[in-house]
């Protein structure tokens, strides 16, 4: 069970508190826990990748285990703590004004 | 009795202001979607409990809401807004080619007939139009394809699609305008097209009467006469009597010709408002005195309309999306400004009364005139 932290304005767009639990197939990536997300809230299309490249929005950054993952390969396996479910993967929306 | 329902747009949400036919007491519904970039809502005349906006932020881009019951309650439909084919170049603005990229819906317009069609423009300028309640989206290429699309450059505010005109009368036609391009005119149910833009002088481009290259800020027309079109163009209040063919320049004695908005009154087609700007880098009125200007002869004579409306040290804006008109009788008229407030006169134009004060800056205002 992978356990993902939305940005608050994404949980208001899902409908959802706290954090999502999912259940990815295979091995734990980048994009494996995106494509089980989006499959589950299609609403999030586009909102926090690319809806064709599958480009990460520039203001969107992937942290987990106090460590920046935003520019780790899409399909590099996650941290041991997060495919455990040990540690969140946190989608996190950049302090870039607004 | 009949009542109305005012859609606004701002940086950080939308509100929705109803009222009776009076228009004298107002409720105020909102933020909806608040924190996020709501550049166009609008209801279609179809159906007016269906209602699309246009949401988004730099940080997760493109949303289109749905309300089916009249903005009580929205769903999230499609985003994807792909361009067709191999998107090409514009120019940027140092006229060097640049790819053409999606960055959010300007504006919707819903069909005239269909409650599941509506369109939407784009930056960077394109046309998409869904058959099916906006779920999906399909570019309507021939615009961007039509040959002078490699030559469109952007406004300080972009390359964006910020205008859609339905004509009632003449089945297949529609018009456009984009910053800075130009108007252009489909007559075939937006499959070709072509620039509209002969009349038009802009010294800013280095062929001031070129085919295109325009900053033209609104367009808008009388649906009982849709051969006769209004434009405020970046500096210039302009009309067309047949159909964008040709412009005349209908100035006249306004204070400043430069502004954003342009709106016809829903029961008098030569009575016409705009809100002069001072300048191009000076985006505030004239003198500080936030004044709508009325003409009731098509243009070039021009009344101020002041009563109700701030006459001193008042430094907002009033943008291109930001005025509109009800159907009531008498006929009303609405804007809102880069400052919070939103203005409404129940006497065409003669004097006006703030609905709300202190919303965050408006980007959009569309009247609904509920049965």
């Amino acid at each position: 069970m992978i356990r993902v932290m939305l940005p608050a304005h994404l949980r208001a767009l899902a409908r959802v508190k706290g954090e999502v639990e999912l259940e990815v197939e295979g091995p734990p990536t980048q994009q494996s826990v995106l494509d089980t997300l989006e499959a589950r809230y299609p609403m999030l299309r586009g909102t926090i990748r690319d809806h064709a490249s599958h480009q990460r929005r520039p203001f969107i950054r992937f942290f987990a285990c106090e460590e920046d993952l935003s520019h780790e390969a899409p399909d590099a396996p996650l941290p041991d703590a997060v495919t455990t479910g040990a540690e969140p993967l946190m989608i996190v929306g950049a302090i870039a004004g607004g | 009795m009949s009542g109305v329902r005012v859609l606004v747009g701002t940086r950080k949400g939308a509100f929705l202001l109803t009222a009776d036919g009076n228009r004298k007491r107002w409720q105020v519904s909102g933020p909806h979607f608040g924190g996020w970039e709501i550049y166009h809502l609008a209801g279609s005349p179809v159906d007016p409990n269906r209602l699309y906006a246009s949401q988004s932020t730099g940080w997760f881009g493109q949303l289109i809401q749905r309300s089916d019951d009249g903005g009580t309650t929205w769903e999230p439909v499609g985003n994807a807004f792909v361009y067709e084919g191999l998107p090409g170049t514009h120019q940027w603005y140092d006229g060097t080619p640049h790819p053409w990229e999606f960055t959010r819906v300007w504006h919707l317009t819903p069909s005239l007939t269909d409650v599941d069609t509506v369109y939407a423009g784009v930056a960077d300028a394109a046309l998409f139009r869904s058959v099916d309640g906006g779920q999906t989206w399909h570019e309507l290429s021939g615009l961007r394809g039509h040959g002078s699309g490699s030559r469109w450059q952007p406004g300080a505010g972009g390359l964006c699609l910020h205008t859609i005109l339905l004509d009632p009368h003449h089945a297949g036609r529609m018009f456009v305008a984009i910053s800075a391009a130009g108007a252009f005119r489909s007559d075939d149910d937006g499959t070709t097209w072509r620039p509209i833009n002969r009349g038009l002088k802009s010294d800013y481009i280095p062929d001031p009467d070129a085919d295109v290259g325009h900053c033209v800020h609104k367009i808008t027309l009388h649906p009982s006469r849709p051969h006769v079109l209004f434009m405020q163009k970046h500096w210039d209040i302009m009309r067309s009597d047949d159909a964008g063919d040709s412009w005349q320049e209908v100035s006249g004695n306004l204070p400043s010709d430069f502004g954003f908005p342009i709106a016809v009154h829903a029961h008098e087609p030569d009575t016409i408002y705009v809100v002069p700007i001072k300048s191009d880098s000076e985006h505030y009125p004239p003198d500080g005195k936030l004044r709508v200007y009325r003409s009731r002869s098509g243009g070039n004579e021009w009344e101020a309309l002041t009563k109700g409306l701030p006459q001193r040290d008042c430094y907002v804006n009033v943008l291109r999306d930001a005025l509109a008109v009800d159907a009531l009788d008498p006929g009303g008229v609405y804007f809102g400004t880069t400052g919070g407030q939103v203005y409404a006169s129940a006497d065409g134009g003669d004097t006006w009364t703030p609905i709300v004060h202190d919303l965050p800056s408006v980007l959009s205002v569309e009247v609904q005139t509920l049965p």
